[in-house]
């Protein structure tokens, strides 16, 4: 019995920390797609971020630095983005899809010629990056069976921004439905000729979203590369800004559904790292790719509408021309 | 409006006619200069010196007959990515799947040529052309469908596509395909009257002596489907009906064209031109089928139809630059160890981002100057 519940404590664990990257991600995607600018970039971001991050937690030894420059990597590749697609109305998707390539080139050229690892940059000891937290009371409540396990494995454990993914899911859902700038971004996405006779500028709405955007991808990206893992490895992100783009629409552009799209995309790898040939009851042997590709699949299926109705933002891609 | 239609009228034929080639003719020497300039500057933050590296790339690509042949079989791949991804723009279709499509193209290859044992190269040969073409239709069709039927953006949907045609093709090499016996996930070699053969050996036999190259009859290929497109483009209806329907779809329908039809038609040639692309990789120089053979050529494509503006002509040229920056892009990485082939990605990436995000940044001043 045990064993059981170790077993799914270890494989709720495991969700947690695979979500946490992608919620990070998708929430800068909302903010970005709720404004009406579609954000294929964040994979791009995502690698910005990881590489800046490593890099400078290598050279200066301090995860918060890292994080700092990782963020402020991810925040420069979104303002090129809205350059070319709020200042210039050039099209987001062409864009979005230049930035993920050259920064896929970039990172693994940089990393390449600064630090001869092949693309990798240096491990990172303990100082620079950050490592798990025990929260007070996993050691006094770990003889209690069931519940200790739980707290133990689940709860307590986790890096910092974890935690900070965890959190930040209320916090941008009270954002975009509580506050004033989140009126305003709705309103851009959905309606932008109506902000503008308001008398509030759609461009710098929209800009400031980017910018969000880029902050949030920032976290995420860092998580990879000095969290999670503790050195930039090429293309690491591995399309988990693809798969959080995914999770958003899946969450129909809402908070809390992607939080869950982003939990069962995590599941499923979680499952797969852990069934890995184990044949199931009924349907035998799973292929290990078709569970890695089921995300995928998934959104595709709500795209089609044969699951739900994904219906996005109404200005979602359209460049705005005030002169009309 | 009215202001613009005074000015056209006032303006003098010449000007008017001059404008009508020479943005068109300029912008790809500017945008290639202006992503050259911003690489440059990542050449010297790594602590090279962008000149010199400017002349090992293009020695390494045209300077001799060997890297010219390298060159166009790189080329090779990219005509049909860029065809690929300018036919669906043409219909303001953004198909960003031509690697999937590609990759299953590949599919359809492998499967004739390890059962083709037997058969005269002539009859392979055209049974691989109609295979790979079908590949690449048959994952570019469910987007298409899911486009023109229930409105699923096409962007997000081929994307996907790309990842569902990974996973299906890693399955596919990892239990099925392999070669029994044997760790590394790729099927066995074909039988050699399924190669494509080499231009080198077609050359010999005709009594000239090229550079050896994996340069291979798949060129030809490329060349005949550059022609079916201009052709479908610029002299058919179903053309005609694409390119309305890119321009203004209201008015498209209002003149009695069937959008879905159009999106369907278009995806599938897409689809087809993207598949061809395995053609010269899997039967023309691997000749087994290889875990992600298509190597991101169906991302070059992106960049190819944006700098080749969706022309085959223009393509074409596009095609051979970024053949030339791949195999420049490997023999520079030999000298200058310090660049490796991923500076070639930034190049790429930056290319698209001047040529394709910001061409309104770039076209309107350019414009007002020539005029």
């Amino acid at each position: 019995m045990s064993e059981t519940s170790l077993l799914v404590a270890l494989l709720a664990a495991a969700t947690a920390r695979g979500a946490a990257p992608l919620v990070l991600a998708a929430l800068g995607g909302l903010f970005a797609e709720r404004s009406g600018i579609v954000d294929i970039g964040l994979e791009g971001k995502m690698l910005a971020s990881a590489f800046g991050a490593a890099a400078t937690a290598a050279v200066t030894g301090s995860a918060w630095a890292g994080l700092g420059a990782g963020v402020a990597a991810s925040v420069l590749v979104s303002l090129v983005h809205g350059f070319a697609c709020i200042t210039h109305n050039g099209n987001q998707v062409v864009s979005g899809m230049a930035l993920n390539i050259t920064l896929s080139g970039l990172t693994a050229a940089l990393g390449h010629a600064w630090f001869h690892e092949g693309g990798q940059t240096p491990l990172l000891g303990p100082g620079a990056r950050f490592g798990p937290i025990d929260l007070p009371g996993a050691a006094a409540l770990a003889g209690m069976p069931g519940v200790g396990t739980a707290y133990r494995e689940l709860v307590s454990g986790h890096n910092l921004l974890v935690y900070l993914a965890a959190a930040f899911v209320p916090v941008v859902a009270w954002i975009v439905y509580r506050t004033r700038f989140g009126l305003r971004l709705r309103a851009v996405g959905e309606s932008p000729d109506a902000v503008d006779t308001a008398g509030i500028s759609v461009s710098a709405t929209r800009y400031r979203a980017l910018v969000m955007s880029g902050v949030l991808c920032g976290v995420s990206g860092a998580y990879l590369s000095i969290a999670h893992h503790a050195s930039f490895i090429r293309d690491m992100s591995a399309g988990k800004g693809y798969l959080a783009l995914a999770a958003l629409i899946f969450g129909q552009w809402r908070p809390v559904p992607t939080l869950g799209a982003c939990l069962l995309f995590a599941f499923a790898d979680a499952l797969q790292a852990r069934l890995q040939g184990t044949p199931l009851p009924l349907v035998g042997v799973v292929p290990v790719q078709l569970i890695q590709a089921m995300p995928y699949i998934l959104t595709v299926c709500l795209l089609a509408g044969f699951v739900g109705r994904a219906v996005a933002p109404r200005a979602i891609g359209i460049p705005y021309l005030k002169e009309r | 409006m009215g202001r613009e239609i005074i000015r056209g009228v006032n303006a003098s034929a010449s000007s008017r006619a001059r404008c009508r080639w020479v943005a068109p003719a300029l912008l790809p020497v500017i945008n290639l200069a202006l992503a050259l300039l911003l690489s440059a500057v990542v050449v010297v933050l790594i602590g090279e010196s962008p000149t010199r590296a400017l002349w090992l790339l293009a020695n390494g690509a045209v300077g001799n007959a060997e890297a010219v042949g390298y060159t166009l079989y790189y080329a090779t791949n990219f005509v049909f990515t860029g065809l690929a991804v300018a036919v669906a723009f043409h219909g303001r279709l953004f198909n960003i799947g031509a690697e999937g499509q590609a990759y299953i193209g590949g599919l359809g290859v492998a499967l004739l040529c390890l059962g083709a044992g037997g058969w005269p190269t002539a009859l392979v040969v055209a049974a691989a052309v109609v295979l790979a073409a079908a590949g690449g239709t048959a994952w570019a069709f469910v987007p298409a469908w899911l486009q023109a039927r229930r409105g699923s953006h096409v962007v997000i949907t081929t994307i996907m596509f790309n990842f569902i045609a990974s996973a299906l093709m890693t399955h596919l090499l990892v239990n099925v395909l392999i070669k029994p016996g044997q760790q590394s996930p790729e099927t066995r070699e074909f039988d050699p009257n399924t190669w494509l053969p080499q231009l080198h050996d077609v050359a010999r036999s005709l009594g000239w002596e090229i550079g050896r190259s994996p340069l291979n009859l798949s060129v030809l290929v490329a060349l005949a489907a550059g022609a079916v497109v201009w052709i479908y483009l610029w002299h058919t209806r179903w053309g005609y009906e694409l390119r309305a329907l890119g321009h203004n779809e209201t008015a498209a329908v209002y003149g009695g064209i069937l959008p879905a039809r159009t999106v369907i038609v278009a995806m599938s040639i897409s689809g087809a031109l993207a598949g061809l692309m395995s053609l010269n990789e899997v039967m023309g120089v691997q000749h087994r089928l290889l875990l992600n053979f298509p190597g991101g050529a169906g991302y070059v494509g992106i960049a190819v139809a944006l700098m080749g503006r969706n022309h085959p002509l223009g393509i074409g040229l596009a095609a051979v630059l970024f053949g030339a920056l791949y195999q420049g892009g490997s023999e520079l990485s030999f000298d200058m160890p310090n660049l490796t082939r991923d500076m070639v990605v930034v190049i790429q990436g930056l290319i698209i981002l001047v040529c394709g995000a910001l061409e309104h940044a770039l076209r309107g001043p350019l414009e007002a100057f020539v005029r």
